[in-house]
C-alpha cells in the first residue's frame, strides 16, 4: 500500500516538476528578481530566488532572456458554457427562471472547449465563468445566447485553463451568485430590430416590480435559513433556497453588474440591507459612489477599458482611464472581457489602462493577485510565491505589449501546450504550396 | 495686376509647419529621427535633416513619434440612425451612404483622438449588392459636405455569406417573409443575374448612342452603379468570411470582366491567398475576431501575416466605433501573430488601406506631396501604451490631447448649467433614468 503511493508520487514528480533558471521573475507580490530561479515540485512552487540549486533529476529550463509571470485571470467570461455565441445550440448560458440560484455554471463546463487553449496562448491561466451573459445595461440580451432575463442567475465558477473534467478544472465551484440588478431600462435591444424605446412609466413600473420581487426573494431565503437552523418539525428542504445559504452566510458574494452610479448605489444599499457580500461588475460610471466603494472595500471587476464611453458627452478617454481612477481611490479591482471571443485580449485591456494612467504594478496586481483575492483563491494562485500552485508563463518581453511572445506556460506545474486550432490552421495554410 | 496681388496672399495664408526631432514612421521605410514639414495641407519635406522654410511654425517632437494618420477602410460611424442597410432588396446599388452622413456623430471625434484621419463609410452587409460607400476625413466640427474626402474613389459594398442570406431564412422574431436568396448558391445567382442585366443595359445605351435604336433606355440608377463596376470606375469592397465564397466571387467577377478591390473581413483569406493574389484582390479585415458565428469559426489572428507573406495586399480595419480608436495596436497584433515587421504592421492601417481604396497617391504615408495627415504619439505608434497627442488633417490641427483635457472643466460646467436648466423646466416624470450602453461584437453593417 505504502509502496504504491510512493510510486504515484514519483510519477507525478517527473511530470510536474521543473527548475526554471536565468529568468527575470515578476512575483507581483514582491519585487522583480533578475537572473532568478523558480523551483516547481509536484505542481507547486517550492523555491524562488537567485541562490537556488536544481535538485537532481529535475527537468531544467534555461529561461535566459525570458520573463516569468503569474498567469492572468479573466474575471468575466462564459468559457466552457458557450462555444459560438450566436448559435443557440452551442450555448449553455442563461437558464430560464427569475430566481435560479441553484443553477451552477461549473457542471456544464466543457473541458474541451476551443476557448481554453486560445485564452492560454496569451498568458491566461484562469477565468471566471459566469452562468449568463452580461449585456445591455446588466440585463439579458446578447443575440441568440439570450435565453432569459433572470434576476438571480446562478453560480459562477473559477476554472484553471487545463484539466480533464470540470471537477479537475474547478478552482472554485461557487465563486459567487450572479444577479441582474433591476434598473430603469428605457430601451430594449434585439437583433435585427435594434433599439426599441420603453416609455418611462412602463420602465419604472417594471423596475418597481422587480425590486419588490428581489427583496421578497431574499427575505424568503433568510426565513428559510432560520427555519433550517431551528430544525423546525415541518421543515421542508428546498433546492432553490438552499442554494442561497452560502450567500446569506457571507461565504459567497453577490456578483452584480452595475455600470452607473444609481445602480451601484442601489446594489450597495441592497447588499447592506440583506447583509451579504458584494462584488460589483462592469463598473463604468461610478460617479459619487466611487468614494463609497473604496470606503466599504467593495471589490470591482471593471468595465472594459477598451469599450466606448457610455454617453456622448463623456470624456473620450473615460473608459481607458477608469482603472487609474479606481486605483487612485484605493479600490481593489480586476479586469475582464465579459465574453469568450476576446478573452485572450485581457492583457491589452490592462495595457490601455496603463497607457491612460494606471501604474504598471497596479495593472499586474489586477490581472493576477487581486483577481485571485476577489474570488477567494489567492491561497492557491495569483502570484509567484512558495507554496502556491505553479500557474505561470514565460514571455520574451512585456506581455502587455502586442509584439511580445508567450513562450511557455505551466498550470499546476504541468507544461501546457500553447497550440490551438488556430495555430494548427496557421501552420497548415502557411505550408500550402 | 490682379495675379501679382493674389500670389503673395496665397503664400502668406499657407504657413509652414515643421515637426522637428521626432521619431518618424513613414510607413514606407524604417523609423528614423528627423523632421516632417508641411505647407498648405501637403507634406513638403521629410527626412533626417530638412531645410526649414522661413517663418515656419516649429513643433518640438523631441521624445515623440510621428506616423501617418490611421486609415480605417471599414467603418459605419457618422451614419444617421440605423440607416446603414437598405435591407429591403438584395440589390441596392442605387442607394448612397453619401446621402446619410451625420457630421455630429461623437464617434468621429473619438476616432480622431485615436489617430484616425480617414475612413471609408460602408453600406451594411444585409444585401448581396449593397449601396455606395463614402470616404470621409475626421474633420471634427465641419458640416457633412466638408467631411467628404476630396479625390476619393467611388466604391460599392457587396456581401457574401450569412448576412445576405439571413432574410431568406426568417425567424419568428424577425417576422418577415423570406427574401431571396436563402443560400450561398442563391447569392452567386444574384450577382450573375444583376451583371447580366447590367450588360443588357449597357448594350441598350450603346446601341442608342450609335444610332441603332431610336429611343434612349430609361436611366436606371441601380444599373448605372453596376455599369461603373463593369467599367472599372467603381471599386468593389466585398464583405466575406469563408474561402469558398470568396473564390466564387472572384470567378463571377472574372466571368464579367472586372476585378474586385478588396474582400472585407476576409477571415479565411489565409486559405485562398494564392487565388486572391492571382486575381489581384486585397484583404482588409479584423486582427483577431472569431468565435461569435459559424462563418468566423476558422478566423485566425495569423491571417494578416499569411496574406502578406503570400503576396496579398493586407490591411486591418475596425467595422466598429470602439475598435476604430485602437487600430494602431490592432495592426501591432500582426507582429505577435505571424511575425510581421514593424514597417509591415504599421502599413496595415496606413499605406495598405490607402492602396486598397486607390487613394495612396493622396494619403497613407509620410511622403512629400501627400496630405499632411499626421499623428504625434507619446510612444512608438505600435506600442500598447501609445496615446495620440496631436492629430493633423490636411495640415490642420484637429485634435490635441492637452487641449481636450484642459477644456474638461469648462465642458462639465456647461453641462451642469444645461442640466440645472432642464430640471427647472421639465416635469419630474420626464427625467430620464440611465440609458444602457451597448455591448458585444459591434455592428458589421447588420449589427452582426
Amino acid at each position: 500500500m505504502k509502496h504504491s503511493i510512493w510510486l504515484v508520487a514519483a510519477l507525478t514528480y517527473a511530470q510536474d516538476s521543473y527548475f526554471i533558471k536565468n529568468a527575470t521573475i515578476h512575483p507581483v507580490t514582491g519585487p522583480e528578481i533578475v537572473n532568478g530561479s523558480l523551483l516547481i515540485e509536484n505542481g507547486k512552487i517550492t523555491g524562488i530566488g537567485t541562490k537556488l540549486v536544481a535538485p537532481k533529476n529535475i527537468k531544467v529550463i534555461d529561461a535566459k532572456g525570458l520573463h516569468a509571470w503569474p498567469g492572468m485571470m479573466n474575471c468575466a467570461t462564459q468559457i466552457g458554457l458557450s462555444e459560438v455565441s450566436s448559435v443557440r445550440e452551442t450555448n449553455d448560458t442563461n437558464e430560464i427562471g427569475d430566481f435560479i440560484p441553484q443553477v451552477r455554471a461549473v457542471v456544464a463546463i466543457n473541458p474541451e472547449t476551443e476557448h481554453i487553449p486560445v485564452a492560454r496562448s496569451n498568458g491566461l491561466t484562469a477565468v471566471l465563468t459566469l452562468p449568463a451573459t452580461i449585456a445591455f445595461g446588466g440585463g439579458g440580451g446578447g443575440g441568440a445566447a439570450a435565453g432569459s432575463q433572470s434576476i438571480v442567475r446562478g453560480q459562477a465558477a473559477v476554472i484553471r485553463l487545463d484539466g480533464w473534467t470540470w471537477e479537475d478544472l474547478a478552482m472554485s465551484q461557487n465563486a459567487g451568485m450572479l444577479v441582474r440588478f433591476p434598473v430603469i431600462q428605457m430601451a430594449s435591444f434585439s437583433f435585427p430590430a435594434g433599439r426599441t424605446e420603453i416609455p418611462f412609466a412602463e420602465a419604472k413600473r417594471r423596475y418597481d416590480g422587480e425590486m419588490r420581487k428581489i427583496d421578497e426573494f431574499f427575505e424568503k431565503a433568510r426565513r428559510y435559513q432560520q427555519a433550517k437552523k431551528a430544525a423546525t418539525p415541518n421543515f421542508l428542504a428546498d433546492v432553490q433556497l438552499d442554494a442561497m445559504l452560502p450567500v446569506l452566510e457571507g461565504k459567497s458574494p453577490l456578483l452584480i453588474p452595475a455600470q452607473r452610479e444609481r445602480t451601484i448605489r442601489e446594489a450597495i444599499d441592497f447588499a447592506e440591507k440583506h447583509k451579504v457580500k458584494l462584488v460589483l461588475f462592469d463598473v463604468r460610471k461610478p460617479g459619487a459612489q466611487l468614494a463609497r466603494i473604496a470606503e466599504k472595500k467593495i471589490p470591482v471587476v471593471v468595465g472594459q477599458p477598451t469599450d466606448l464611453p457610455m454617453d456622448d458627452d463623456d470624456d473620450y478617454d473615460a473608459a481607458y482611464s477608469l482603472p487609474a481612477t479606481l486605483h487612485k481611490a484605493g479600490v481593489k479591482f480586476a479586469f475582464a472581457t465579459y465574453d469568450n471571443q476576446f478573452a485572450r485580449n485581457l492583457p491589452f485591456e490592462a495595457s490601455y489602462a496603463v497607457a491612460y494612467g494606471l501604474p504598471m504594478e497596479a495593472a499586474w496586481k489586477a490581472l493576477t493577485i487581486d483577481a485571485a483575492e476577489i474570488f477567494g483563491i489567492a491561497d492557491q494562485t495569483g502570484s509567484l510565491e512558495k507554496g502556491k500552485s505553479a500557474d505561470l508563463f514565460l514571455s520574451d518581453g512585456d506581455p502587455l505589449e502586442m509584439r511580445t511572445q508567450v513562450r511557455m506556460m505551466f498550470i499546476r506545474g504541468k507544461n501546457v501546450s500553447l497550440e490551438n486550432r488556430q495555430t494548427q490552421l496557421y501552420k497548415k495554410y502557411l505550408a500550402r504550396p | 495686376m490682379k495675379w501679382i496681388l493674389v500670389l503673395p496672399a496665397v503664400l502668406l495664408a499657407q504657413e509652414s509647419t515643421v515637426i522637428q526631432n521626432a521619431t518618424v514612421y513613414t510607413a514606407t521605410k524604417s523609423a528614423f529621427v528627423g523632421s516632417v514639414a508641411f505647407t498648405g495641407g501637403k507634406i513638403t519635406a521629410v527626412g533626417g535633416k530638412i531645410i526649414v522654410p522661413p517663418g515656419a511654425k516649429i513643433v518640438d517632437g523631441t521624445g515623440l513619434h510621428v506616423s501617418p494618420g490611421i486609415i480605417d477602410s471599414h467603418s459605419h460611424i457618422a451614419v444617421q440612425g440605423f440607416g446603414v442597410n437598405e435591407g429591403s432588396v438584395s440589390v441596392s446599388s442605387m442607394v448612397r451612404i453619401t446621402d446619410v452622413i451625420d457630421s455630429e456623430d461623437i464617434a468621429i471625434y473619438r476616432a480622431l483622438a485615436g489617430g484616425v484621419t480617414t475612413a471609408n463609410i460602408l453600406h451594411g452587409s444585409a444585401n448581396a449588392i449593397g449601396g455606395n460607400n463614402q470616404l470621409i476625413k475626421m474633420r471634427w466640427g465641419v458640416t457633412a459636405g466638408e467631411l467628404m474626402m476630396e479625390g476619393g474613389t467611388k466604391s460599392i459594398k457587396f456581401a457574401l455569406g450569412e448576412n445576405p442570406k439571413r432574410q431568406g431564412n426568417p425567424t419568428p422574431q424577425s417576422g418577415g417573409v423570406a427574401r431571396y436568396p436563402a443560400t450561398r448558391m442563391g447569392v452567386e445567382d444574384i450577382y450573375r443575374q444583376a451583371f447580366t442585366e447590367t450588360r443588357a443595359y449597357q448594350k441598350a445605351k450603346a446601341d442608342f448612342k450609335a444610332g441603332k435604336t431610336t429611343m434612349a433606355p430609361r436611366t436606371d440608377l441601380k444599373l448605372e452603379a453596376l455599369a461603373e463596376v463593369l467599367e472599372g470606375t467603381r471599386l468593389v469592397h466585398c464583405h466575406a468570411y469563408r474561402g469558398d465564397e470568396m473564390l466564387m466571387m472572384m470567378r463571377v467577377a472574372e466571368e464579367f470582366g472586372f476585378r474586385l478591390a478588396t474582400f472585407q473581413h476576409v477571415q479565411e483569406g489565409y486559405k485562398i491567398a494564392k487565388e486572391m493574389a492571382a486575381h489581384g484582390v486585397a484583404g482588409a479585415g479584423f486582427s483577431d475576431w472569431w468565435g461569435y458565428k459559424m462563418e468566423v469559426a476558422d478566423g485566425i489572428p495569423f491571417n494578416m501575416a499569411v496574406m502578406t507573406k503570400k503576396g496579398v495586399l493586407a490591411g486591418v480595419n475596425s467595422d466598429d466605433a470602439g475598435l476604430m480608436r485602437r487600430l494602431n495596436t490592432e495592426a501591432a497584433k500582426a507582429m505577435r501573430y505571424g511575425g510581421l515587421t514593424e514597417e509591415q504592421a504599421l502599413a496595415l492601417v496606413t499605406l495598405n488601406p490607402a492602396k486598397q481604396m486607390k487613394v495612396d497617391h493622396l494619403i497613407g504615408s509620410i511622403e512629400a506631396g501627400k496630405s499632411a495627415d499626421l499623428v504625434i504619439w507619446n510612444k512608438p505608434p505600435l506600442s500598447s501604451y501609445a496615446v495620440p497627442q496631436k492629430v493633423y488633417i490636411d495640415g490642420k490641427l484637429y485634435f490635441e490631447r492637452d487641449k481636450d483635457m484642459s477644456d474638461r472643466g469648462r465642458r462639465a460646467a456647461a453641462k451642469k448649467a444645461l442640466e440645472d436648466q432642464l430640471k427647472q423646466e421639465a416635469p419630474a416624470e420626464q427625467k430620464k433614468g440611465g440609458v444602457p450602453g451597448r455591448r458585444g461584437p459591434a455592428s458589421e453593417g447588420t449589427a452582426q
